[in-house]
């Protein structure tokens, strides 16, 4: 397991490379890459700015891992968030779960993003040609992180 | 409360709307959890108003982990004011 917040850019391979070297009883790896996008509502995005809580982020991701470990056989996992500027294109995010099977991997995966967007203390403010906005939350992730409860 | 103060943070377009990132406060003993901080906070000014007018928007945390309205706040907490988180 590992969390890493950082200002500087990732290398995907190179960090999956890392994850799974060593660890031969992994059958499969699902990655997520999250991307700045250059359209928002219509309107061209020229830079985004994200901002975070140093602390809670680590701590939030690290909870968010651990839940996913819990119901998931995974061999190992990778959590990645940059704060900063950053440009259209830039990644933003890396979410990589392994196992031995790749159900679990997918599921995990899709879980940690999930779990992310709607627990970890970050903010995005997209920079337009004419103005600069904090991103409004989605109701669709809410919907999304929801359909992980445990009842 | 006692005389430790709370330190309060405000990220995002709650910070912008107060107009700072972080203080310290020493409310009052009757406020003693987060809803009681936050109707004493908007009574500080219109900033502070403006900042966390909307309940149901403005997410709290105490001492990292986020917080409910009837969640103790004691001398000593870091208390975070944040909008809904917007990552990934």
């Amino acid at each position: 397991m590992a969390v890493k917040v950082q200002a500087d850019d990732f290398d995907v391979g190179a960090e999956i490379d890392g994850l799974t070297r060593g660890r031969p009883s992994i059958g499969g790896v699902a990655s997520f890459i999250g991307l700045v996008r250059d359209m928002a509502g219509g309107e061209t995005i020229r830079s985004m700015t994200l901002e975070h809580y140093p602390g809670m982020t680590e701590r939030m991701l690290a909870d968010i891992e651990a839940e996913a470990h819990r119901r998931w056989p995974l061999d190992a996992s990778l959590i990645i968030h940059r704060y900063g500027h950053l440009q259209p294109g830039d990644r933003i995010v890396l979410v990589v779960a392994a196992s031995a099977h790749r159900q679990a991997a997918f599921d995990a995966c899709q879980f940690l993003m999930d779990w992310l967007k709607t627990q970890a203390p970050f903010w995005k403010k997209e920079e337009t040609p004419t103005d600069t906005r904090w991103v409004e939350a989605r109701a669709s992730d809410d919907a999304a992180a929801d359909r992980w409860r445990e009842s | 409360m006692s005389d430790q103060p709370i330190k309060l943070l405000y990220f995002a377009w709650v910070r912008d709307r107060i107009g700072l990132a972080e203080e310290s406060v020493a409310p009052p003993a009757g406020v003693t959890d987060v809803a009681g901080l936050m109707t004493w906070l908007r009574g500080r000014g219109p900033r502070y108003e403006a900042a966390l007018k909307n309940d149901r928007v403005v997410r709290v945390a105490i001492n990292q982990r986020f917080a409910r309205p009837e969640d103790a706040v004691a001398p000593g907490d870091e208390v975070a004011v944040f909008p809904p988180v917007t990552g990934g």
